[in-house]
């Protein structure tokens, strides 16, 4: 149960949260988890992901989930989200392509230019 | 025997099609029966004749047994655009059933159903509670030999 | 590939983000975690009205607005909400109809898998309008993510106070429930939708009483569409004139519309009322597939209409098509490219109603029949010109006499491929 003052502080608080902040997270990495993202892998995506975060040992990545944007066939859809630069949308992801992602985008900085759907700022 | 089922509802009637799913998902063969039917009849006071009424009356129920999984294939305007039909050809061909039937392994049921709402990714049809979408001929033989192999 | 790299060099897939008012949040935020729903402003217009608004206020908000609804209908939503309000009874309901069942729909789809809690929040203010402390949620039996993704948002909700009893001690109690279909398209129509959450068939009632005076369980009743619930938070955020320079006189806000068939990017968009075909095939659709040239779109379902190229520049509104004696209806819109043959296109129409006719009224159950049979006819070849008239003057006698809108619905379709599209008849006839 929370007043409506708690529910305040949570909203400033979350919002720090999805803009990364000062949390200690660099990146944020979100897969699309409707319908349409599941019925094409987004699980498998899912699962390659966290698990090559976890080889990596990257501590400084969060991987969360959303529904879907209405891309049905850019699906499943994988965004790369950083502080003060453009979110990435991949699209048309595989395990392999995400675990390609890591390697590249979130490790060494490189944006994987054949996957991308659309960049927003 | 359901009463594990029951017991999770109030027993009224407005509970009954949420009854008459759990039921039948936990039936290993996906269907109502008889003694099932019965036992919700009582558990709701509720005319037998009612739930027979409401079971034969929404597609996503069975009076018969069914196969272990459920193939539904959306048979919708925009999934027969895009060659719901050929899938359907080809379902019929791998199961070596018609629509309705039930493999001689009792592993899958065929069956039509109306619009999934996936139509960003027609044709498509859902497996028990999995969809599936942007179906080829190809793609539909590879996910019956997938679940094939896990049965 | 090769059109995969060519959209992200031009950036020709538009995410209309800037658009958005139902979907803003979809494909942003966690939609199981409530805290990011409340950290991009949710609850937000909840506390507003709580704290400071009267409940008719609220109604008169979304009166002003003209907000009108989503699911077909475009019934004006406050008016709707007017009628109830002002009942005195010792208990009133809200029913979202989540039962999208239109084939090419899925609007309500990614609403309620992309952000549940958009859902609970107009659903919650909805209640408070017309003062009532309990709401279903009527989800067709299909939709397994939404339903699980929905009770998800119910639970958490609970969990922070913000439905329950005497919520942030307004004095205001409030309870949401899910109800659960089992695959019958005509539980799309409202009263055949509280017939099934009251645990009966799925068949309508007669009207009136319309459910707004007696509806679930006798007592009054406001059924509202999944789309038209999830404009009504950002309509008290930003308030119903912001809300009206959106869209068209008279038909202000934004619509979501699926698109698919021959396009290059099937998907979905949400578009300011009135916006053209064509350029929601063009702009949001990615263009027709493969370079093809455009012949239909099946705009609204299979209760919608067959528009020819001859449409492509029509305002796509409420208001509009009506002029054009066409309907918008659910906003899924089935592009056909130049190879489609729309005899075909209308016999899995006509067998869609044929398979999901109740069986309640003749007109319907036998019309259906009646009209598959002849449409099946001419498809393979066997039939004759006359047999064109027929299939209009049968779905005419049921548009007539049929008990509900299902009956109703196969002379749009049956009307429209027709007259626009007789040649597709005639070279099956000849």
């Amino acid at each position: 149960m929370k007043t409506l003052d708690e529910l305040r502080k949570i909203r400033e608080k979350s919002q720090q949260k999805i803009t990364l902040g000062e949390s200690n997270n660099r990146v944020k990495i979100v897969v699309g988890m409707g319908t349409s993202g599941i019925a094409l892998g987004a699980r498998e995506v899912m699962k390659a992901i966290i698990e090559e975060v976890a080889i990596r040992n990257l501590t400084d990545v969060i991987v969360t989930q959303t529904g879907e944007k209405g891309l049905s066939s850019m699906e499943p859809v994988v965004d790369v989200i950083e502080d003060g630069k453009p979110t990435i949308t991949y699209g048309n992801i595989t395990p392999e392509k995400a675990r390609k992602i890591i390697a590249e985008h979130i490790v060494n900085g490189k944006i994987v230019n054949d996957f991308i759907v659309t960049m927003l700022n | 025997m359901y009463e594990d089922i029951l017991k999770k509802y109030s027993p009224e009637k407005e509970n009954l099609i949420s009854i008459l799913h759990d039921i039948q998902n936990s039936d290993p063969q996906n269907y109502v029966s008889e003694e099932a039917v019965q036992e919700v009849s009582e558990y709701l006071n509720v005319p037998l004749s009612h739930i027979h009424g409401v079971l034969t009356f929404y597609t996503m129920y069975s009076t018969k047994p069914r196969g272990k999984n459920i193939i539904r294939l959306c048979e919708s305007p925009p999934c027969f655009l895009k060659g719901s039909e050929n899938i359907l050809k080809k379902l019929c061909e791998i199961l070596n059933v018609e629509v309705g039937e039930t493999t001689e392994d009792g592993i899958f049921t065929l069956e039509l159903c109306a619009c999934l709402g996936v139509c960003g990714n027609a044709p498509a049809m859902m497996i028990n509670e999995d969809v599936y979408g942007n179906l080829t001929e190809k793609k539909v033989e590879q996910i019956i030999i997938d679940i094939k192999g896990r049965a | 590939m090769k059109s995969k790299s060519h959209i992200a060099d031009t950036h020709k897939y538009n995410f209309n983000y800037e658009n958005r008012v139902v979907l803003k949040n979809s494909g942003i935020i966690d939609p199981e975690n409530i805290e990011e729903y409340i950290g991009v402003g949710g609850y937000k217009a909840w506390e507003k009205v709580l704290t400071q608004m009267k409940p008719m206020e609220v109604v008169e908000e979304v009166k002003v607005s003209g907000l009108l609804g989503r699911g077909g209908a475009a019934f004006p939503a406050g008016l709707k909400w007017s009628f109830t309000a002002p009942l005195k009874a010792e208990q009133k309901y809200i029913v979202i109809n989540a039962d999208e069942g239109e084939p090419g729909t899925f609007k309500d789809r990614l609403i309620m898998e992309g952000d549940p809690h958009k859902l609970l929040e107009g659903t919650m203010i909805a209640a408070y309008a017309v003062g009532a402390s309990k709401s279903y949620i009527y989800i067709r039996g299909e939709y397994t993510l939404c339903i699980s993704r929905l009770k998800k948002a119910i639970v958490q909700a609970n969990e922070y106070g913000i439905l329950g009893e005497n919520i942030f001690d307004s004095g205001f109690n409030h309870e949401i429930e899910i109800k659960i279909g089992a695959g019958a398209y005509v539980c799309g129509e409202e009263t055949a939708l509280i017939e099934s959450m009251e645990g009966n068939r799925g068949t309508p009632r007669s009207k009136p009483p319309f459910p707004g005076v007696e509806g679930a369980w006798h007592k009054p009743t406001v059924v509202n569409n999944v789309e038209t619930i999830a404009n009504v938070s950002a309509i008290i955020n930003n308030g119903a004139d912001w809300y009206k320079t959106l869209g068209v006189e008279g038909c202000y806000g934004t619509k979501v519309y699926t698109i698919m068939g021959d396009v290059e990017l099937p998907g979905l968009c949400e578009a300011e009322m009135g916006t053209s075909l064509r350029t929601i095939i063009n702009k949001y659709g990615g263009g027709m597939k493969n370079g093809k040239q455009f012949k239909a779109a099946l705009v609204g379902g299979a209760a919608g209409v067959f528009l020819s190229n001859e449409m492509l520049d029509v305002k796509m509104d409420f208001n509009t098509l009506k002029e054009y004696e066409a309907v918008l209806g659910s906003g899924a819109i089935l592009v056909m490219n130049e190879d489609v043959d729309i005899v075909e296109m209308l016999w899995s129409v006509i067998r869609f109603f044929r398979h999901e006719s109740c069986g309640k009224c003749n007109p319907c159950s036998n019309g259906t029949t009646v009209l598959y049979n002849l449409i099946d006819k001419i498809r393979k070849g066997k039939g004759k010109e006359a047999d064109l008239d027929e299939l209009i003057r049968i779905s005419e006698a049921m548009f007539l006499t049929s008990f509900c809108a299902l009956g109703q619905s196969p002379l749009m379709p049956i009307k429209s491929a027709i007259n626009n599209f007789k040649e597709d008849f005639l070279t099956k006839i000849k």
